[in-house]
């Protein structure tokens, strides 16, 4: 069952998996502004890179692929310190192809101060969600562009309070996410007191939205979340709240919809699409938001 | 006394919070408690009044440490 589902979900999911890198990075905005602004960290807090120490790749190969990484370092303990910008070269024949593979390395082999959550790196369990290169990404999912001639830019999800280097804090998120009830609600029992059962039809409802691992990455790259996510939830919790009023076995989807109806929590979504668009498990929120509207409307 | 910015009014709020949360706990460890808030902001005193993205951290940083010492279970600290 597992292996049939895996081959649905690629049929089923709104994007291609593999697809080219071209199409991959790219949100509204141009590249060359993405380099500075995207994040949200404007240049005149962060130090520069030319301003730090560049740490060498320690033992290049013969014929070294030579590649510059920008990181964005911040240590708590020095909580008057600004952040800054570290660049790292890294030889690209002794890495793996991930940016995953690269921060690693430079952990173990280069600064092991850098910090950043990382746990399957196959981007199942959603811990490694960073900005790089101006795109929110699961860095395990993210492959390190080949062009050595450009550097890549590492960021911790924008908007994000920084809990150290690229360690954002998500307890809000959590909390959000924990505020929208996110089990199986019922009162009643089936007939014969087994399993609650679906037909095929009504599972299919949930394929698309039982996939989200919880990154953050729809979440933080939406404009509307960065001014208003006190109140508004953001896609990523809205995606969730959509797979439980779509669940034909709960039975308090009005309570549900009940809750939703207000104008901050569904209806601050202005369709941006930088949901759809920078979801690295290729989920289209945008799409549950979209039907949590119309089922709002409806009733 | 000079009027207080909002940050500084924040932080002195914040400290009152501290203060008031140390008489809930047991009589014989209290003055532990009231040493150890005493000593934290003590600690960064120093920051700059000017430096509002290293205050509004500390700010955020006390605040999820007195949610966690208010607890009743924690009965003594050093």
């Amino acid at each position: 069952m597992s292996a049939l589902r895996s081959t649905t979900r690629l049929f089923a999911s709104s994007k291609p998996l593999f697809r080219p890198a071209v199409f991959a990075r790219s949100y509204a905005t141009v590249d060359a502004l993405s380099q500075v602004s995207a994040t949200g960290h404007t240049s005149n807090k962060t130090i520069q890179e030319s301003k730090t120490l560049n740490v060498q790749e320690p033992n290049p190969s013969e014929q070294p692929k030579i590649k510059t990484f920008q990181v964005y370092r911040w240590n708590p303990d020095q909580p008057t310190e600004k952040p800054k910008m570290q660049s790292y070269t890294l030889d690209l024949n002794k890495t793996g192809p991930m940016m995953l593979d690269a921060l690693i390395r430079i952990k173990n082999e280069m600064d092991p101060t850098l910090t950043f959550r990382r746990s399957c790196r196959e981007g199942i369990c959603g811990s490694c969600a960073m900005n790089i290169d101006g795109v929110n990404t699961l860095a395990c999912l993210c492959r390190i562009p080949t062009d050595t001639a450009k550097e890549s830019r590492i960021y911790p999800l924008p908007h994000t309070y920084v809990v150290k280097d690229l360690v954002p804090d998500l307890t809000y998120f959590y909390k959000q996410y924990k505020s929208i009830k996110p089990y199986l609600q019922r009162d009643t029992k089936t007939e014969d007191g087994l399993e609650y059962r679906q037909s095929p039809e009504e599972r299919k409802k949930l394929d698309g939205l039982y996939e989200c691992i919880l990154c953050a990455c729809c979440s933080t790259s939406c404009p509307s979340y960065w001014w208003n996510s006190e109140e508004y939830l953001g896609p990523a919790i809205l995606l969730q709240s959509y797979r439980w009023l779509a669940d034909s076995r709960d039975e308090k989807t009005a309570e549900r919809k009940a809750a939703l109806d207000n104008s901050m929590s569904v209806y601050r979504c202005h369709t941006i699409l930088n949901c759809s668009r920078t979801c690295p498990k290729g989920l289209n929120p945008a799409r549950a938001i979209a039907e949590i509207k119309k089922m709002m409307a409806s009733n | 006394m000079a009027r207080l910015s909002g940050l500084q009014r924040e932080v002195l709020s914040l400290y009152r919070r501290c203060l008031r949360e140390t008489r809930k706990k047991p009589l014989e460890t209290r003055g532990n408690f009231m040493a150890y808030t005493r000593v934290e902001f003590r600690k960064h005193a120093t920051v700059s009044k000017k430096d509002f993205n290293a205050i509004e951290f500390l700010l955020r940083k006390g605040q999820r440490q007195l949610e966690m010492y208010s607890s009743p279970g924690i009965r003594n600290i050093r």
